[in-house]
Parts: structure tokens; sequence; C-alpha cells
């Protein structure tokens, strides 16, 4: 039996590995569970949702009721289903911004740490200088020279965030390049795009994806707060942040909490558990860190 | 005691030169090089095994990448089957490097640990086309079997094996590619001692088979001893010292050879020499290199000459394939063997 | 120790040339997003405008030149401090951005003080105490900080502090009317300057916290410890200069940081700094004013990382000068 057991254990692949001691980490698997229920909910909005988010019914500016769970809002729409459709689109937001940040921070960290010297300089000083503007800042004059609404922030957030993800895989690529296994690759005569998109890229996942959970992060969190500040998602359509933006009037912020507290509680735990996740791959993909 | 039979050059090295710049210089003013190697001439016979000892740092390993054209020389030229492939356009390289392999020292890094052996083997032989695509599962049993694996390995990964089962699948990746010429630098070097000699019967007992060259790097000189047919000896990026593997462990000339191998015990008695020496003084830097012989600054029998003049790399006696580069200890050897000379002549 | 002046003087030197690149490209994307966002001859253009009037202004302006003239123009401008004006209200740039800055310095500094003097002794806490109870619930604590929205604390502690309790003024810097003073700024600065200490806590109790454990682990706190000094002793005496360069990194990391998060927080707050009169320029379109802004602020952020590294350059020893 003890047999099996080891033989289990060498007979792993890293990845095996990296899923046993994420498990250790309690509060990153409570997440982990979280985000999975939380994104099923939101993936399913439209058949879970007891009404339509933009459909105005009979009472406005209910408190909580059985017949709407979180109240309806000042013009009647039920508030739990614009706060599922909410969590949708600022999943899908953050997630597709992330997607197109890593995409373009993979190839252009690839390229530069791979060619180095003029190529690399080049991609490094243009990461620089986007670094050096105050991100909000950049994305919300993107968003005022470009209409405001759903894809375009997606599109702003993706292409303003790729820095650090070129920073890091230029950086893995650098040590790899240096390692024998790549040595070998040279000496046997494999091609350019082999040893980079095989060899290499492969390596870069870990550490790439870990990154990914904090730009998924921060990205859902800039959604909120250019919806907040008015230049995000554009009403009707919901997101947590726009919804956040109607607490900035008096009569809400003091006596209609059921606007504005859910969907803050929202961001917040998913945001938190998102980060839980992030620190616990990490550790996970390289515990000696 | 050479020419047994008539060897044709492999590989011919000549003027050999690698600088580094050194860290730490700034953006302007000039910068310090280090010479790593520093000017060598050395030529690979077919089928021999070429051990190549020195201290770490001498650019033992510099030269051994610049044999397989991993690295470009700073000047020089290195010549396989008479191509300089050290300055080859990189399509032509492309086809011809195969026949050159390295086998590298950390077996841990030297294979993709995201990869199974099945495709670690399979890729470079694919690409280059030396085994048809429905032959490829057939040939890397073949391999795993060469190198002493059985085949049911082939689906795991790096790390499910011991240091020097992962030896065993490095060589058996640079044997995929059918090379004549292997450059192995300190292949047994991070392996157990019982390990460290099954590795160096496998390599040997390919070199039977395969009939393969070998330039062996070794940093000790046990290895280097039991797998080579000849030895060079570096120093500071020079070769101070040639010779067959027997005639140098028994007739060291150089001083730095003679120190080098009264430094490491020999479990062999008959190759201790009487007379020790042990090097005082630290090793120079590559960056700022002694005048005259580069190894004067450490060696006990120096005279004013070897701070002048940079001494030649020539055979001790005419005819002989023995090359000393300490003209010092040459001239006293022959004029012993001079006088040996005379003594047998009164006996008789 | 003379060689090391010289290698601290020219690596100064170097990393103040790839600086000047990027400061380069700062102007560059300054000057296209401008460009991008239309000319100001539309902005004039109106019925009783004629074509030759627009075309006589153009010249004027020196649109009719190539764009790289144009670049040039405007770089020549910047140089001498001409920042353009703004379309709202015809003032120099540079003049709303000189009257704004003070109030915008002010939160920023309060707020990184608080900060630190959170983070600090939390993050050495944690790193001394690792994997015990409290280190889980500071690592966690610290999570919670980076990860609640700074906008939506806001509404919180408005409903909390000036809604519910009525102790603390929800907006603007001074009392309207009132007689002012330092202890009335004071009042009006104390919820957001926490909101943002609170984040930049946040984010660094764990960065301070992993630094503080690589010194722990280090030969020579071992060493000093196994002298039996003291744990505190030792991680005072020994390890709070090694320390020192995690936060100074923490310091030159802030400042970008900092910049968004006042965007934000001085418009919750009315505060009538940078943030808010960027934020009424962008809402207005007055791009003058955004693009002065995003220059100046782009060229703190990179003054702060060339200094990080310089100080960094000082302060250990054993950087490498590449």
């Amino acid at each position: 039996m003890k047999k099996i057991l080891e033989e289990n254990l060498y007979g792993q692949s890293g990845w095996r590995m990296i899923i046993k001691r994420f498990k250790k980490h309690k509060l990153a698997v409570v997440s982990l569970w979280f985000l999975c229920i939380v994104v099923v909910l939101a993936i399913f909005a439209p058949v879970i949702a007891p009404y339509d988010p933009n459909k105005v019914t009979g009472s406005f500016g209910r408190p909580p009721t059985l017949e709407h769970w979180l109240g309806t809002d000042q013009i009647g729409r039920d508030m739990l289903s614009r706060l599922l459709y909410a969590t949708r689109c600022s999943l899908l937001v953050g997630f597709a911004a992330t997607i197109i940040s890593t995409i373009i921070g993979v190839i252009l960290g690839l390229v530069s740490g791979y060619f180095g010297g003029f190529v690399d300089n080049i991609i490094m000083r243009i990461t620089d200088t986007i670094m050096s503007f105050p991100y909000i800042l950049l994305v919300l004059v993107a968003a005022a020279i470009f209409e405001p609404g759903l894809w375009n922030i997606i599109l702003i957030l993706g292409l303003v965030d790729w820095p650090g993800v070129a920073r890091l895989v230029r950086g893995s690529v650098l040590s790899l390049r240096e390692t024998d296994f790549i040595k070998g690759d040279m000496v046997a005569g494999m091609p350019r795009r082999y040893i980079l998109f095989s060899e290499i890229l492969p390596n870069t996942i870990a550490p790439v994806l870990v990154y990914a959970t904090t730009v998924f992060a921060i990205s859902i969190l800039d959604e909120a707060a250019l919806s907040f500040l008015g230049m995000g998602v554009q009403p009707p359509t919901a997101s947590l942040g726009n919804i956040l933006n109607g607490a900035e009037s008096i009569t809400i912020l003091t006596s209609k909490f059921w606007l504005w507290i859910p969907a803050g509680l929202i961001v917040i735990l998913l945001v938190i558990s998102i980060n839980f996740i992030g620190d616990a791959l990490r550790d996970a993909v390289d515990p000696t860190a | 005691m050479f020419h047994k039979e008539i060897k044709e050059p492999l590989m011919r090295i000549e003027n050999l030169r690698k600088d580094y710049p050194a860290k730490g210089t700034g953006l302007i003013g000039h910068k310090n090089m280090i010479h790593s190697v520093d000017g060598i001439d050395l030529t690979i016979y077919e089928g021999e095994t070429l051990g190549i000892v020195g201290e770490s740092g001498c650019g033992k390993s510099t030269m051994g990448r610049q044999m397989v054209a991993l690295e470009r020389p700073t000047s020089g030229r290195v010549l396989y089957k008479e191509q300089d492939i050290s300055n080859m356009p990189a399509g032509q390289l492309q086809k011809i490097r195969t026949e050159f392999q390295m086998i590298f020292q950390d077996s841990t890094s030297s294979l993709n640990p995201r990869k199974q052996i099945y495709d670690i083997l399979a890729a470079p032989m694919l690409y280059h086309g030396i085994v048809k695509k429905e032959n490829i599962s057939h040939e890397i049993n073949r391999l795993l079997n060469l190198v002493g694996l059985p085949s049911s390995v082939r689906h795991r990964y790096p790390h499910e094996f011991s240091g020097g089962q992962r030896q065993r699948i490095g060589i058996a990746k640079a044997l995929s590619l059918k090379p004549k010429l292997i450059v192995c630098d300190e292949p047994v070097s991070a392996l157990d001692v019982s390990v460290q000699a099954q590795v160096l019967n496998l390599l040997r007992q390919l070199q039977e088979e395969l009939r393969l060259t070998y330039v062996f790097i070794g940093h000790g000189l046990g290895a280097v001893h039991y797998i080579s047919n000849r030895i060079a000896v570096m120093y500071l990026g020079k070769i101070v010292e040639v010779a067959d593997t027997e005639e140098l462990f028994n007739n060291p000339i150089h001083p730095y050879s003679k120190a080098l191998f009264d430094a490491s015990p020999l479990p062999d008695p008959k190759c201790r020499h009487r007379d020790r020496i042990v090097l005082s003084g630290e090793i120079p830097s590559a960056a700022a290199l002694p005048g005259g012989c580069r190894f004067h600054t450490r060696c006990p029998y120096a005279v004013d000459s070897c701070r002048e003049m940079e001494p030649k790399l020539e055979s001790i006696s005419a005819g002989s394939n023995h090359l000393s580069a300490c003209p010092v200890m040459s001239d006293n050897l022959r004029r012993r063997d001079f006088s040996n000379g005379r003594e047998e002549n009164k006996d008789n | 120790m003379e060689g090391r002046k010289i290698k601290i003087i020219k690596y100064i030197i170097k990393r103040i040339f790839t600086a000047l690149p990027v400061l380069l490209g700062i102007t560059i994307i300054d000057f296209i997003i401008m460009s991008l966002a239309g000319s100001p001859l539309e902005m004039m253009a109106g019925p009783r405008v004629t074509a030759g009037a627009v075309e006589v202004k153009a010249v004027k302006l020196g649109l009719d030149q190539p764009v790289y003239q144009q670049y040039l123009n405007w770089l020549s401008q910047l140089l001498k401090g001409n920042l353009g004006y703004s379309i709202k209200n015809y003032q120099p740039v540079s003049e709303i951005i000189g009257s704004h800055i003070g109030p915008t310095f002010l939160l920023m500094g309060t707020s990184i003080i608080i900060g630190l003097i959170i983070a600090v002794p939390f993050g050495i806490y944690s790193a001394v105490h690792r994997y015990t109870k409290r280190d889980y619930a500071l690592v966690s604590l610290s999570f919670l900080g980076s990860s609640i929205p700074s906008f939506f604390l806001s509404l919180i502690f408005i409903y909390v502090f000036t809604v519910r309790l009525g102790w603390l003024p929800s907006s603007g810097m001074t009392t309207v009317g009132g007689e002012g003073g330092v202890l009335d700024i004071i009042k009006h600065m104390i919820m957001p300057s926490m909101i943002l200490a609170i984040s930049i806590a946040g984010s660094n109790i764990r960065y301070i916290r992993s630094s503080v454990l690589e010194i722990l682990q280090q030969d020579y706190l071992r060493t000093a410890k196994s002298k039996g000094i003291g744990r505190f002793l030792t991680i005072n005496k020994h390890g709070l200069r090694n320390a020192l360069i995690p936060i100074v990194t923490v310091l030159g990391m802030q400042i970008p940081m900092l910049f968004g998060g006042a965007v934000i927080i001085e418009q919750v707050f009315s505060w009538p700094g940078l943030g808010l009169i960027t934020m009424n320029a962008i809402t207005g379109r007055d791009y003058p004013v955004i693009m002065g802004v995003c220059l100046l602020t782009a060229v703190v952020v990179l003054a702060a990382n060339l200094l990080t590294d310089i100080v960094y350059a000082l302060v250990d020893p054993t950087i490498k000068y590449q």
C-alpha cells in the first residue's frame, strides 16, 4: 500500500504537486469555491435572475422583501437581478482585459527576452514609459477620448495592463535562455520557433498564471472605479461600479443601504478571493520564494 | 607509440580566442576584457578521446561551447572536417551541426522539466528528418536501450529519474542525431562516484560501438585519466601541455601539469611523482594576465626569461607528440636525457 | 572605496541616460493623445467663423506644418514651461496645476506617512511571528485592505463618520464660511488620508513582511541570535538598516498608485487637488489640462523611480551596477 502511494507521488507531474500544495491554503480553497459559485451564477444569470434587470416593476426604492430579496431601485428595477447581471458584466470585463493584456505581455516579453539587444531595449523603454503614467489616469484619459462603454473599457484595460506581464516573461526567458536544455536545443540545431514556443513558453506559464490573477483582481477594481466615476460601463447596462455610482447621492447613501452595500461587498469578496487564490498559487508554484 | 594507426583530424582549432567584457565597467571609458580563451591551437583526431583538464575558470568550458558553435569566437576559427563552423551562416550551420553534439554537466537543467522523455528525444530527430515519423517510437526504444534504460521510461518526466539516469538520457539525446563528435562538458562531476564509473563505462562502450570521437572536459583527473587517450592541460585560457594519457601522467613536463597531478591524488600509485609541487599564490585574474609565461607568478621554477617571453607550445623532442609550453623544463629534460645517454655510453 | 564612488557615479549617469528615452516617450504619448483628441480648430469652428479665418488661425498655430514639426514646436514650448491654455477658462495650464498641486501633495504625503506607520510595524511583527495565528490574521487583513475599492470605503466612512456620527466633514479642504486654520484642514483631511493610507498599508504589509523574512534568514542575523542578542534587539540593530531598502522601493512604487488613488478620492471628497481638476477636465474634455497633468505626473513618477534606484545604490553595498 505504501509503495503504491509513493509511486503515485513520484508518478505525478508538476501540476499535481502544485494542486497538492495549493490545497494547504484553506482560505484559498474557500475562495476558489466562492469564485466558482459566483462565476456559475454570473454565467447563468439569465436563467437564475427572477426579473429582467432592466424591467421596471411595480415598487420603487423598496427595501428587501420576499418578492424582491434585495429590494428595488428608485426606478423600480429588481436589485438581485441587476446585481447578478452586474457581476456577470464585471467578471467579463476583468477576464477579457486579463486575457488581452496577458497575450500582449507574453508575446512582447518573449520577443524582448529572446532576441535581446536593440529590440529588447525598445520594448523595455516602451514598457517603462507606460508604467510611468499613473494607471487610472491613463485609463481615464483613454476612456474620455474613446466613447466609454463595455468593449472599449475591456480594450483600454487590456492595452494598459501588459507591461507587468511583459517584464515577468522577459525575466524568465532571460533565465531560461541560460539553461542547458535551451543550449542543447541550439546545439541540436533546433529552429527558433521551436525553442521559443515549445521550450520556453510552457516554462513561463506558471508564473504568468499567478501574475494574471493579480491583473484579474486589478481589472475588476478598475472597472468598478471607472464606472463609479461614470467613465466606464454605461447605464442601463448594470455593472458593479455603476450601481455604486448611485450611492453618491446622499439619500441613497443614508437611507437606501440595499442599493449600494451588496454591490460593494461583491466587489470586495471577488477581489479578495482572487487575491487569496493568486497568493496560494504563487506559493504552490514556487514554494522556495 | 603514437602512430599505431594513421588518424585523420576531425576538428582543428586555430588560434581560437574568446573575450568577455568584465562586469562592473561603466558606460563610457574602456572596458576590461576577460580573455577566457586566449589563442588555442588544437587538433582532434577521429576516434580518439581528448581529455581537457584545468582549474575552474581556465576557459575549458568556453572552448567546449565554441567547439559546438554555441558561441562565436572573438577571433580564430574552429574547423570541422575542414569547414569553418565558427563563422558559418546560420542556415548552413543548422544542417552540419547535428554531427557534433554536447553532453552537459548538470543533468537537471539539460532536460526540459515540462516534457516527457519521449518528446525530448523525438523533437530533434523529427526536425532533422533523421528518423521517419512511423519509426520514431522504435528509434526511441532503441536509444533508451542503448544507454541502458528500459523503454518503459519514455513517458516519464525528467524529475522522476536519478542524476545518473538523467545523464543517460542526456547521452541518448546527444546520440539521437547520430553525431561524429561529442563534447562532454564535465558530464560526471555532478554524480556520485559509483555512478560516475557506470556513466564513464557507458561512454566508452558507446564509443566503441558507434566509433565516436569525444572531447572530454573534466574537473576530476580520475575520470579524465580513465577515459582519455590524450590529454590537454589548460591554464588561464591557454593550453600548456598536450600528450598521450600515460605519457602525461608518468612524465609531466610543465610545472603546472605537475602541480595539478600532485594536487589530486590518484588511486593508482604508479602515477604518483616523487617531487611534489604545491602551488602557492593566487590564480591571476583572466582580465589582467601576467606578461610572459602566464604561470610564472605561481611557478617554483620560474626564471627571468619566463617573465618576459610568452612560451610556445612545442614538442619536447623532435617527432614527439608530447607538446609542452615550458622551455625551461624541456631544456632540463633534454640535458638530463643527454647526460643519461652519456652514462649509458660509459657503461658500455 | 574610491572605486566604489566612481562606480556609483557612473551608475547614476547611466541610469539618467536610460531615463531620457522614457521621458521622450512620455512626451510623444502625451502629444499623440492630444492630437487624437482633436484639433483646437474644431472647437473654435462654428457658424460665424469663416473658413478663411480658420485657415489663418491654423497657420498661426502652426497646424499647417508636418506633424513632427508640430511636435517639436510643442516640445520647445513645453521646455519653456508653457503647457498650453485651458479650453474652458483660458487660464494657463501651468497656473491651474500650480494652484492645485499643493493640496494633492499634502494629501499624498500624509497618506504615505500614515500608511508606512501602519505597514512597517505590522509587516515586521508578522514576519517575526511567522505562521502564527496573528501572522495569518495580519496577512488576511492586509489582503482586505488592498481589496476594498477606495471609493466604497469612502462611502462607508462618509456614512459612518459624517451621516451617522456627524464627526467629520465629507467635502472640501476647509469649511465654507468658517474661520479656517490648520485644525480645520486636518479635520477635512482625516477621512481621505486614512482611506489612502489603508490601501497603501494593505499592499505593503505583505511586501515588508517578505523582505523582513528574507533578512531574518540571512546568516548574520542567525549569528547575532546565537550570540544571545534578543530577538527584538537583533531586528532593530541588524535588520532594520537592511529593511530600509525595501521601504525605499515601496515608496518609489507607491507614487504612481497614489496619483491614481488621488483622482478617485479627491473626486469623492471634493478635495481641491490635481485629481479633482483632472476629473473635471476629463468630463469637460479639457484636453490641455488633462495632458498637462498626465505629463507632470509621469515626470514625477519617472523622477521618483530614478531617485529610488539611486538611493538604492547608495544604501545597498551589494548592488551590481550593470
